[in-house]
């Protein structure tokens, strides 16, 4: 019974010992942290993406609060009008940024790019784009593993099972850019979601000359510039026999669309 | 009892089909297709252009720096273009085509078969000989074999090991150059051993070559400071630091070159192309590749020139068996499926292995039941079902922490695995990854 008592007693002493110490020591140490961030976590959406370049809410909290004004720093998920309420907390003025919204630059499909081999390793666009160029005679094109639908944390992308290519739903992305990152072929690509949702872009990346590139897939840029030529408003520039639509520029006039020879640019 | 590595390493099937086929030269394509990057480093800089007539064992491309090899013509003919060509992986890759025309070889080139056994030539001069024919490592790596020779200041080589274990299943051409041209490449070993400057080498053979390690053995009998070693079958044993290990019981620390504990290893058919290059001044411009597989009629040993599409030799071993579902450059364990059958054949090229539909079916993967066969498996002592899914999460500080960079890709974790699970896959994608993230701190 007394062995009992003694450790109890013992046990509880040195448990009001340690409080006292660490209440001390917290003081001692306290870190003093802008009640503000807190204040700017809790408006933001709290999806934790990443999609901002910062490690989550708190990261662009930390950054929205430490930052002077507004600039550069925006919530892709919550957009505009979270950026809006955080700019009227803080009382600074908000940014307005276009949104934007995840395009696949690849429109080979089953039926525009052959398949010519069959590829049976692991089910990752990463790993098969490390070993070889892939089940088509494209080098460049979507691999169709799925890497950026299994790396979107809205279900915004998904596999087209009759083109093997993915599609995005234009109201689901929030433009977060994880399957940008996740593409190993730099497919997929940020743009401006354009008025009234509309955009026109080149859906080929491929960089190989017009003979080799159109040899793979039937609706490959092949480079030609002939759409550079039509365009009225400077915005198509051909680099690498690859044509690239600057969508800041671009005043969706469609000419482009009707002049390409192998229907590589898409209206949408 | 037998010496072989200590840890980890697999046994897989020999399926040695072609041990007993003689190598036969292969007729003269009609064309050849010369990669100009068939070695690590740098591709070489083309010095022909289209039109050019040239003539067998001239140089066509010159190597680009140290870590780079020259590049020779392996025909006599017309060259057809100087341009990109598209790989046995798919990509577009700087090549040169000849048309083949006749059989015209270099002046001072010797095609004789007599053995040349009188070393005349001083250190420096052999080794500019060993560069100049663009000597890469014949095993696979295809690492230029003049770099190897030059070891950095400050370490020395004490022992020269010859590669000539040949673990890999299903591929004989380092057995029969071992058997059918022992003189030569005895004497390409002493050549390099005057180079490195040792007194001692060790030739190490896996005991299925009971034949080769005979006649190796008979030969070497009378010559100082050779010595041929029969080791237990256990792949990978062809690897250097699990041969090093096994030959003379030394350790290469983790992300070190064997020439830390003083070991310069080169495989058997490089020790021949070295003879040919220093006693015959032949470039390396042929090697012998081993055509396999177990629905092709005629399995064999094939001495073909560089840049021979592999169909030509398919054809030779009795076509393309119907039930065909891969080929595979190289052997089962490390090689790669080819896309094209007219993929050339380059210096590193030992085997063409045709995979029927039976064996080369992969089966479903299903989840990690942690049985760590992998774990004993690994002949590095990784722990290759964690890199897989530190790959996999793209966590790659962890696959640092875990020495992923030790992974020669060997692939006895991917074969030992019992739910199927495509563990190189994973980890060759995380070690380029974390390859490219060391680099970029330095």
């Amino acid at each position: 019974m007394n062995t009992i008592l003694i450790t109890i007693i013992s046990l509880c002493a040195l448990g009001i010992l340690a409080a006292i110490i660490l209440f001390f020591v917290a003081k001692k140490f306290h870190v003093v942290e802008d009640p503000r961030i807190d204040m700017v976590e809790g408006l933001l959406p709290g999806a934790n993406c990443g999609g901002c370049g910062y490690a989550g809410c708190r990261g662009l909290a930390d950054a929205i609060v430490k930052a002077d004004t507004m600039d550069g720093l925006s919530c892709p998920v919550g957009g505009a009008s979270t950026m809006a309420s955080i700019a009227k907390a803080l009382g600074r003025e908000a940014v307005v940024g276009e949104p934007k919204i995840a395009v696949v630059r690849c429109n080979g499909s089953c039926e525009n790019r052959p398949r010519t081999n069959k590829y049976d390793g692991a089910c990752s666009c990463a790993v098969e784009h490390a070993l070889y160029v892939g089940n088509t005679a494209c080098a460049y094109g979507c691999l169709g593993c799925g890497d950026c639908v299994s790396s979107c944390q809205f279900g915004a992308i998904y596999m087209d099972v009759k083109t093997e290519i993915p599609v995005v739903w234009d109201d689901k992305c929030v433009a977060c850019g994880a399957c940008v990152k996740a593409c190993p072929r730099s497919i997929i690509e940020l743009r401006n979601k354009g008025p009234k949702d509309h955009r026109v872009f080149v859906s080929c990346v491929n960089k190989e000359k017009g003979v080799i590139a159109r040899k793979g897939c039937s609706v490959a840029c092949i480079g030609c510039s002939l759409c550079a030529k039509e365009c009225s408003f400077d915005a198509i520039t051909v680099e690498n026999n690859l044509a690239y639509i600057d969508f800041t520029k671009c005043r969706l006039c469609r000419k482009c669309v009707t002049v390409c020879p192998t229907k590589a640019i898409i209206y949408t | 009892m037998l010496g072989t590595f200590t840890i980890g390493g697999v046994h897989p099937p020999g399926n040695k089909l072609s041990s007993e086929e003689k190598i036969q030269a292969l007729p003269l394509p009609e064309r050849v297709v010369i990669p100009l990057g068939q070695h690590r480093g740098a591709p070489a800089t083309a010095i022909v252009a289209k039109g050019d007539v040239v003539k067998a064992g001239q140089l066509i491309a010159q190597a680009d720096g140290f870590v780079s090899a020259n590049v020779h013509s392996s025909v006599s003919g017309t060259v057809a273009s100087v341009d990109g060509y598209i790989d046995a992986s798919g990509f577009s890759c700087p090549a040169v085509t000849i048309n083949v025309e006749g059989d015209i070889w270099l002046d001072g080139i010797d095609r004789s078969k007599k053995n040349e056994c009188n070393i005349i030539q001083t250190k420096e001069n052999i080794l500019k000989l060993i560069t100049d024919a663009g000597i890469v490592g014949m095993g696979g790596a295809t690492f230029p074999t003049h770099v190897k020779l030059s070891p950095p200041a400050g370490s020395k080589v004490e022992v020269l090991i010859i590669n000539g274990v040949e673990c890999e299943p299903y591929l004989t051409s380092d057995h029969r150059v071992m058997l059918e041209r022992a003189e030569d490449v005895l004497v390409g070993v002493q050549i390099l051993m005057k180079v490195l400057g040792v007194n001692r080498a060790i030739i190490g053979v896996e005991s299925n070559k009971k034949d080769a390690i005979e006649r190796l053995q008979e030969l070497t009998g009378r010559m100082l400071g050779i010595e041929v070693i029969s080791m237990s079958v256990k792949y990978p044993q062809g690897s250097e630091k699990q041969l090093i290990k096994a030959a003379i019981n030394r350790s290469v620390p983790s992300r070190a070159l064997p020439i830390a504990v003083g070991v310069v290893v080169q495989n058997v058919s490089t020790a021949l192309a070295v003879y040919e290059a220093v006693m015959k001044h032949k470039p390396l411009i042929e090697r012998v590749v081993t055509v396999t597989g177990k629905s092709l009629k005629k399995p064999g040993n094939y001495l073909c020139r560089i840049g021979t599409p592999t169909s030509a030799l398919i054809d030779a071993a009795g076509g393309l068996p119907e039930d065909t579902v891969k080929i595979i450059g190289g052997g089962p364990m490390m090689g790669r499926a080819m896309l094209d059958v007219n993929a050339p054949i380059t210096k590193g090229s030992s085997g063409i292995l045709l995979i029927n539909t039976k064996e080369g079916t992969r089966k479903p993967s299903t989840t990690c039941i942690r049985c760590a066969k992998c774990v004993s498996a690994c002949p590095m002592g990784l722990e290759p079902y964690l890199l897989m899914v530190y790959s996999e999460k793209g966590m790659f500080e962890g696959t640092e922490r875990e020495r992923i960079m030790d992974c020669m890709e060997c692939g006895s974790c991917s074969f030992t695995c019992p739910a199927n699970r495509p563990l190189l896959d994973y980890i060759r994608l995380g070690k380029a990854r974390t390859g490219a993230i060391i680099k970029d701190r330095k």
